[in-house]
């Protein structure tokens, strides 16, 4: 480690011995994994609180890279009430993507692993806990209980395979009592639901014939087909402008509603999140800084990444020469030091930010931050 | 091109038409100085076939001197003419479908070239289903368990068959399964008792005499399309749409041998129907070391001999094989991928 910080790059020998720990440690997740002929009592679990559609505790997400163990995911902790939005935000990197597809099982086998905490998915009359499941398991939950919509809808649909055939697919496989005819006409209604006019045409139509908004469209109606638990948005509107980016959040949230599932919604864009969500976490290198509720989070900001975040955000009405970017760069994710990791990007430090990573502080029932600058004030009350 | 719609299909196809023909235009343009180039180069050869009758001919007792023998053979061969005119002959001959009689194995050149053309055919049909039955399954195996044990066993095989050299690895099937083993003959297409043999029996002897020259062309050949089936695969699995394949919940299986490996199909029928003409070419190297009297061996011998029709004829069917491959494999690919495709 020492050499590697004076030089700055690894020698081929302790990139070697790096791979083969690494292959150790995947090697064994990785069987667990694939083990077959598993009973559901294997990952069969309580919920905290049957109000929840999924807890995530102290969830551990690494990356076995040739570099170094990269923690993606920190030990991240929170809740997803059934028919709330809760919204995660963080800059590129921070670990908001690697969170959900933890949720998913959908992580790059083998080096990206969870290595330790529970994700509890409440099925309503049962919970599963899907750190613990094997592939065997957690194929029967993908598209039935929880779904997932991905940034890119460009590429995001397969392209030698008709929409039909697509969005068929998805409900003859977890409705297996349904006829053909059937699917087909969930199908169709699937495509009006999210706003397709011409959802007959669309149907027998290849994904290259329709619009990056109208893929968006269909990936939804893939999600949302088998009315599942949670709705995993990952930025579901970036690469759409900004009309369409309005019409695809409207149709979000109210389908949500109808069939009253959650929706976990990742982005980086706050007036998405001011728009959609109920709940707000904050996410920097790979752990939780902030979270509380979207009003908490908006009007009170207490960390400093949270300010700066608000801060570098243009406000309609406000005249600035210079939009604020919060100094620095997001720190190198190997082998990160025991402090603070925002740290040396903050202009809010106070001197007992050399001491180790700070604990969670409450400021309100909801709302929680970690960050020195509060610590006075428990200690105050 | 890529992003045309449906809607829009008579354009492309009026598209496509400009395309093809834009191709095939300029494909008689390479032809035309592809042949040029052969037959200077035919021309230009040490050993001229002319030469060497010549030679004979004046050795032979109270006969005329080689300088006499060379004028006058040239006037009987056509090459008392120079490159440029002598190609042009050559050319109007060849567009009326006059090829001339091949001066090594005197018979018309057409004749000689349809006695052989097939046997190689069938080597080259046979070898390349064995080809891709075996290729494509591995490199499928290869890329969707990457960089574990069956990964790596596939890609060193894969690298030693890509690097042998067909000459090495052709005498090393002949030393171990004709010399040491000694299954089958060491070269020729038919036994010493072929002709004692019933019709059935024929078959099978021609059948065994061609297993070492197919097995030699096949393992040499699976290195390459594995590699490219593996490599078009990765690329593939990586692709945001089998992500949203695995988060609907299907099964691995269906994953990668119906969303994946429908992708991968695209670049692959390409390659093939490409190379399907070249079917037509034989194995030079191949029917040699195993003297198969197919059209590559046929050749060889005549370009040895310095025979100018059947060396012209068998080069520039080679260079209109080339160009068909590329063009057949380019419309290919506009059939077979939806995005580019006519309705």
């Amino acid at each position: 480690m020492s050499n590697k910080e004076e030089k700055g790059y690894l020698s081929a020998k302790e990139s070697r011995r790096i791979s083969k720990e690494n292959k150790k440690v995947t090697s064994v997740l990785e069987k667990k994994y694939r083990r077959k002929n598993e009973s559901e009592e294997e990952y069969l679990t309580f919920m905290e609180d049957t109000n929840n559609a999924v807890e995530v505790r102290d969830l551990h997400t690494y990356f076995f890279t040739d570099m170094g163990i990269v923690k993606s995911v920190d030990g991240v902790s929170f809740d997803v009430p059934i028919g709330k939005t809760v919204g995660i935000v963080g800059e590129s990197g921070c670990g908001k993507s690697v969170t959900s597809l933890s949720i998913m099982q959908l992580l790059q086998r083998p080096q990206g692993q969870i290595v330790s905490g529970e994700i509890r998915l409440n099925l309503g009359d049962k919970a599963y806990d899907i750190a613990r499941i094997n592939a065997a398991g957690a194929q029967k939950l993908r598209g039935k209980y929880m779904s997932m919509i991905f940034q890119e809808p460009m590429t995001s649909l397969n392209p030698v395979f008709r929409i039909g055939k697509q969005v068929d697919e998805v409900i003859a496989l977890h409705n297996s009592e349904m006829t053909k005819e059937d699917v087909k006409k969930r199908t169709i209604e699937l495509l009006e639901l999210v706003g397709i006019a011409n959802s007959e045409g669309v149907y027998k139509m290849f994904p290259h014939e329709l619009s990056g908004g109208m893929r968006q469209r269909i990936m939804i109606a893939i999600a949302l087909a088998c009315s599942p638990k949670l709705i995993i948005a990952d930025e579901p509107t970036t690469a759409l402008d900004v009309t369409i980016q309005a019409q695809i959040l409207d149709i979000l949230r109210t389908l949500k509603d109808k069939i009253n599932s959650s929706i976990m919604l990742i982005t980086h864009d706050l007036g998405v999140i001011a728009e959609m969500a109920d709940y707000v976490v904050v996410m920097y290198s790979g752990r939780i800084v902030e979270q509380g509720t979207a009003e908490e989070i908006f009007a009170s900001p207490a960390h400093p990444y949270t300010i700066g975040l608000m801060e570098s955000k243009p406000v309609v009405g406000k005249r600035v020469d210079k939009l604020y970017s919060i100094p620095g760069k997001v720190p190198n994710p190997v082998n990160m030091p025991n402090y603070c990791y925002f740290k040396d990007r903050c202009e809010m430090c106070v001197e007992k930010c050399d001491g180790d990573y700070p604990e969670f502080i409450s400021l309100s029932p909801t709302h929680k931050v970690r960050c020195y600058r509060f610590y006075d004030q428990k200690e105050g009350k | 091109m890529l992003l045309l719609s449906g809607a829009q299909a008579p354009y492309m196809e009026k598209l496509m038409r400009k395309f093809v023909i834009k191709r095939i235009l300029i494909s008689i343009v390479i032809l035309f100085f592809v042949g040029l180039i052969i037959y200077a180069v035919m021309r230009f050869l040490p050993t001229s076939y002319i030469e060497t009758i010549a030679r004979q001919k004046s050795m032979q007792p109270n006969s005329k001197s080689y300088e006499e023998w060379m004028a006058q053979l040239s006037v009987t061969y056509g090459m008392d003419k120079g490159i440029i005119l002598g190609y042009f002959q050559w050319l109007g001959n060849a567009f009326r479908g006059e090829f001339g009689d091949s001066w090594f194995w005197t018979v018309p050149v057409t004749e000689k070239f349809h006695e052989t053309v097939w046997l190689s055919f069938i080597m080259g049909l046979i070898s390349m289903i064995l080809e891709l039955a075996i290729a494509v399954p591995l490199g499928v195996i290869a890329a969707t368990k990457q960089y574990s044990k069956t990964d790596y066993t596939i890609s060193v095989l894969s690298f030693i068959t890509i690097s042998f050299p067909t000459f090495f690895f052709a005498s090393l099937l002949k030393l171990v399964f004709s010399i040491k083993l000694g299954w089958f003959d060491l070269f020729g297409l038919i036994s010493r008792e072929h002709y004692h043999l019933t019709a059935w029996g024929q078959f099978w002897d021609k059948a065994a005499h061609l297993v070492l020259p197919i097995t030699g062309l096949v393992v040499l050949s699976i290195g390459s399309l594995m590699r490219y089936t593996r490599t078009n695969m990765l690329e593939v699995l990586n692709s945001d749409y089998i992500r949203t394949a695995r988060s609907k919940g299907l099964s691995e299986r269906n994953v990668i041998y119906n969303h994946a490996f429908r992708n991968t199909l695209i670049p692959l029928v390409t390659i093939v129907g490409g190379s399907l003409p070249g079917l037509f070419a034989g194995a030079l190297i191949t029917e040699t070391l195993f003297k198969i009297p197919g059209i590559g061996y046929t050749s060889y011998q005549a370009m040895v001999a310095g025979d100018i029709p059947f060396s012209m004829f068998y080069m520039v069917f080679l260079a209109i094989l080339t160009l068909a491959g590329n063009l057949i494999s380019d419309i290919l690919y506009a059939v077979v991928d939806p995005r580019v495709r006519l309705s």
